[in-house]
């Protein structure tokens, strides 16, 4: 026994010293990026860019609020460039509490269209994501739908699935019907989503749609790529995707971003802005939405095959940035109006 | 000598280095803490009031509907499975011995997401018996009955481990002087057995129910509302980081207060040293099938399963993603948990031999100040963490320009973990330390042992088991750990625990089973080999 004792003293030493020693610094060009996208997409498009450039990325991923806490803690001390991040929101706030800071660049302006850009040009959009609604081809037809509004009218009593209030995407939903629609008119609609619903909300779109699929509801609302990645490893799934508020007059699809900004204490602010420029170029752009079948940001680049075929849409044209403005107001309605 | 009332005075006019450390270590541990009370000086009433008038009343009745839920879960299951494994024979009792704490190696949320995604009315028990029986209707399992099966489920193996433990301490010789005085097998385990193994079942309660309150993952999954969703609502959904902080310092009062319960749950009650248990009762008849089926149950549901589950994916798809990288994550996984487990353990150590050989109120409420660490919501005091050690690095870099010195370097993330896990450590420790008797040192002192003698002969026989116990405990902890890993890990050093949440949180659970099932293959050997060294005694 003792010298076991011993034998595992010596170890726990021995793996504390490993654990302590520092990976020594190469001499090369780097740039430092935290992100929470995981790494699983971000390392192929990293991995393009130091093949092209010779720049290595060196990154860290975590969730959005963590890595806003930690670049304000930071200060003038931190390593980051640039902050990736998903959801405007995030972006909006990291902006609003001087984290980032403003870009000048005509390739930006040109390849990002200007909704899904900071005005002052403090982050821009890298990949699109649209939060629409997904029916059951077997209970619905899809003429009986039109709007995000409209899944509120009695039509849909005990028919609707929703996923958690809880989740930014529909926290980033609802205040921009805010800002379209007043907040009284959106809370009605949310009350109304609330009285529809089949069943308790869920946690992640994924089982918005099985529950679709299963039978318990028959209308849901859900982000493009996970109705993707779902038909890919199950096509014979009895959904479809809806793409809502088209009509005339109507708002257009919801739409929310992926996207980065320089920080605003970045040691090697150039390099910062050659990855972000290199990011919205058609290569790049092409990694970075097709590895999450996202839509690109850059107009002029066409989604992947997959994703095209789900045909195409006309996006809400408000700044993306009311997700961010918005989002507490939001929060507090879901809560008034029981959305959990 | 262990009598000997220190006064103030003295403790300042003659340096005690043991008890510098102490307090030195309650000092790191509350600083964390300690920014996140700074938070009280903002004006947050607006959330306050909007939470009051909206979800409050309902958190905190969910809150206290799942502790008294995982409490009974984990007593129930905890202590039977403790009893049957020291004292009892049945088939498959060694083998179930070291596999009933294999459910602990499994991140909480894996395992809740596992059971919602098998049970749930898209799920495939739900499908079949729908196919089978038309009237069947089915429907939302998200309910909290299904939380409470679950947590206790997740949480029982620190109920176990530790009265596993006091059970094996008390020996043979007890429960035959119990039989000789007239009282039956079932007597004798109510009126014997278990109040003696009280402390031990109540730091073990302690831990379970830390966890419970802190755990955002696997409620997040039900959709179950607890206060750690107030904390996340305050953070992520209104952007106010003060209120979180507010009401997570809130949590920890409310945790203060269980812990408190936990001192008067160990009553007076203390551990009597005892001879080796090598004798177990087997019961007659068909009771000992009865007790693997039990076992078999506990363990199916909360291991089996869920790996079978995480297996399956693997095989399906989540393969793919196997790479050389692999290897990496899975030694820096294990190296990081080595490395923390052994550090944690030895202070958690330290902490016990002042706590027993010094008297000072001071030092007793330092303790408790840091052994209460485990208490929050991970995120959260990794928040607190970085807050801290950020600010020593700004003002390390103005006075003497170091630059980062503490964050992003791997001794702020060993800090963290000490932060965190010392309360895990500490409470087998302590209580293994509650067995050396101050009379066993006095007569081992009396016959003429040097101190170093006494250590070596009294002292580590004695808190070997419970050392060991705090080792495994610790290192399990540190690998499936998150928040903090993911916040101050330096460049490069990302684990099986940051490949799960990036997985976790793009939504692709399936393809989060790799990184989940090479945890929980990465925690099986060292968790084989120590509870084999804990099962003697």
């Amino acid at each position: 026994m003792n010298s076991w004792l011993k034998n595992g003293l010596l170890a726990g030493v021995v793996a504390v010293l490993a654990a302590c020693g520092s990976p020594e610094s190469e001499d090369t060009r780097e740039v430092v990026v935290y992100t929470s996208r995981g790494d699983h997409l971000v390392k192929p498009v990293f991995d393009a860019y130091t093949a092209e450039t010779g720049v290595q990325v060196r990154y860290i991923t975590d969730n959005d609020a963590a890595l806003l806490t930690r670049l304000e803690a930071e200060g003038s001390n931190s390593p980051a460039d640039l902050l990736i991040t998903v959801d405007a929101g995030n972006l909006w706030q990291a902006a609003e509490r001087g984290l980032l800071q403003s870009v000048d660049n005509d390739t930006l302006e040109r390849n990002v269209p200007a909704h899904l850009r900071d005005p002052q040009g403090r982050w821009y959009g890298l990949s699109v994501r649209a939060r629409t609604i997904v029916y059951s081809t077997e209970r619905v037809s899809p003429d009986e739908l039109s709007t995000y509004e409209a899944l509120a009218d009695e039509q849909w009593r005990d028919r609707l699935c929703l996923r958690t209030s809880k989740k930014v995407y529909n926290q980033s939903l609802v205040a921009t019907m805010i800002e379209r629609l007043g907040e009284p008119e959106a809370e009605r609609v949310v009350r109304g989503w609330i009285d529809n619903l089949a069943t308790d909300v869920f946690a992640n779109d994924n089982a918005v749609m099985e529950a679709i699929a299963a039978g318990q509801c028959d209308v849901g609302i859900i982000n493009t790529y996970y109705f993707g990645r779902m038909l890919r490893d199950k096509p014979e799934m009895p959904i479809k995707l809806f793409w809502a508020n088209q009509g005339a007059g109507e708002s257009g699809m919801h739409v929310n971003i992926s996207g980065a900004g320089i920080t605003a204490h970045a040691p090697r602010r150039d390099e910062a802005e050659a990855l972000l420029v290199w990011m919205t170029q058609e290569q790049s752009q092409k990694l970075l939405a097709d590895g999450n079948m996202e839509f690109p940001v850059n107009p002029e680049v066409a989604p992947a095959e997959a994703v095209a075929a789900w045909g195409s849409f006309r996006a809400d044209d408000l700044n993306v940035e009311v997700a961010g403005r918005r989002q507490a107001e939001a929060v507090k309605l879901m809560d008034r109006a029981g959305y959990r | 000598m262990a009598s000997l009332a220190l006064s103030r005075p003295r403790l300042l006019r003659r340096p005690d280095v043991p008890v510098l450390a102490v307090l030195a270590l309650a000092v790191m541990v509350l600083m964390p803490i300690l920014v996140l009370a700074l938070s009280w000086l903002g004006d947050e009433s607006a959330v306050w009031r909007h939470l009051a008038d909206t979800v409050l009343a309902d958190l905190v009745f969910n809150t206290i509907l799942l502790v008294v839920g995982v409490t009974v879960g984990v007593l129930v299951l905890g202590i039977s499975l403790a009893w049957m494994v020291s004292a009892l024979d049945f088939p498959g009792r060694g083998f179930f011995d070291w596999a009933l704490f294999l459910p602990l190696a499994v991140p909480a949320y894996v395992i809740a997401f596992v059971s919602l995604d098998l049970l749930d009315y898209a799920g495939p028990v739900q499908r079949t018996l729908r196919d089978l029986i038309p009237a069947f209707a089915g429907g939302s399992v998200r309910r909290p009955w299904l939380v409470i099966v679950t947590l206790s489920l997740v949480f029982y193996p620190y109920v176990y481990m530790l009265a596993r433990t006091a059970f094996m301490a008390q020996g043979r010789a007890l429960m035959e002087q119990a039989r000789i005085l007239g009282l039956g097998p079932y007597a004798a385990f109510w009126r014997v057995a278990l109040p003696m193994a009280r402390p031990a079942i109540a730091a073990g309660l302690a831990l379970a129910l830390m966890e419970t309150l802190a755990d955002f993952g696997a409620v997040a999954v039900f959709n179950y509302d607890t206060f750690t969703t107030a904390i996340y609502k305050s953070w992520y959904g209104l952007f106010n980081r003060n209120a979180a902080a507010q009401l997570a310092s809130l949590l920890l009062v409310f945790v203060l207060l269980v812990l408190a319960l936990e001192r008067f749950g160990r009553g007076r009650a203390r551990f009597e040293q005892g001879g080796r248990q090598v004798h177990r009762v087997r019961p007659r008849g068909i009771a000992p099938w009865l007790l693997t089926l039990f076992a078999g149950t506990v363990f199916f549901l909360a291991f089996a399963l869920p790996v079978g589950r995480l297996i399956y994916w693997v095989a399906d798809s989540a393969w793919r993603d196997l790479d050389a990288r692999y290897v990496g994550l899975i030694w820096r996984t294990l190296l990081l948990g080595l490395g923390a487990a052994f550090v944690t353990v030895m202070l958690a150590l330290l902490l016990g031999y002042v706590r027993r050989t010094r008297r000072h109120r001071l030092l007793h409420i330092a303790i408790r100040g840091a052994t209460s660490g485990y208490a929050l919501p991970g995120s959260v005091l990794a928040v607190g963490i970085v807050l801290s050690f950020a600010a020593i690095d700004r003002l390390l870099t103005q006075y003497f320009g170091t630059g980062q010195v503490l964050m992003g370097g791997l001794l702020a993330l060993q800090m963290a973990y000490v932060v965190r896990f010392l309360a895990v450590a500490f409470g087998p420790v302590e209580t293994a330390f509650e067995r050396v008797r101050p009379k066993l040192i006095d007569a081992a002192r009396t016959l003429g042992a040097s101190p170093a003698e006494t250590v070596r002969r009294v002292y580590l026989p004695l808190l070997t088991p419970g050392v060991l116990t705090a080792l495994l405990l610790v290192l399990i902890d540190v690998m499936k750990e998150m928040p903090a890993t993911l916040l101050l890990r330096p460049f490069g050093w990302d684990t099986l625990s940051v490949r799960i949440y990036e997985m976790t949180a793009e939504g692709e659970w399936a393809r989060a089973a790799l990184p989940s099932l090479s945890l929980v293959l990465a925690g099986l050997l060292p968790v084989y080999l120590l509870m084999r060294r804990t099962r003697v005694y």
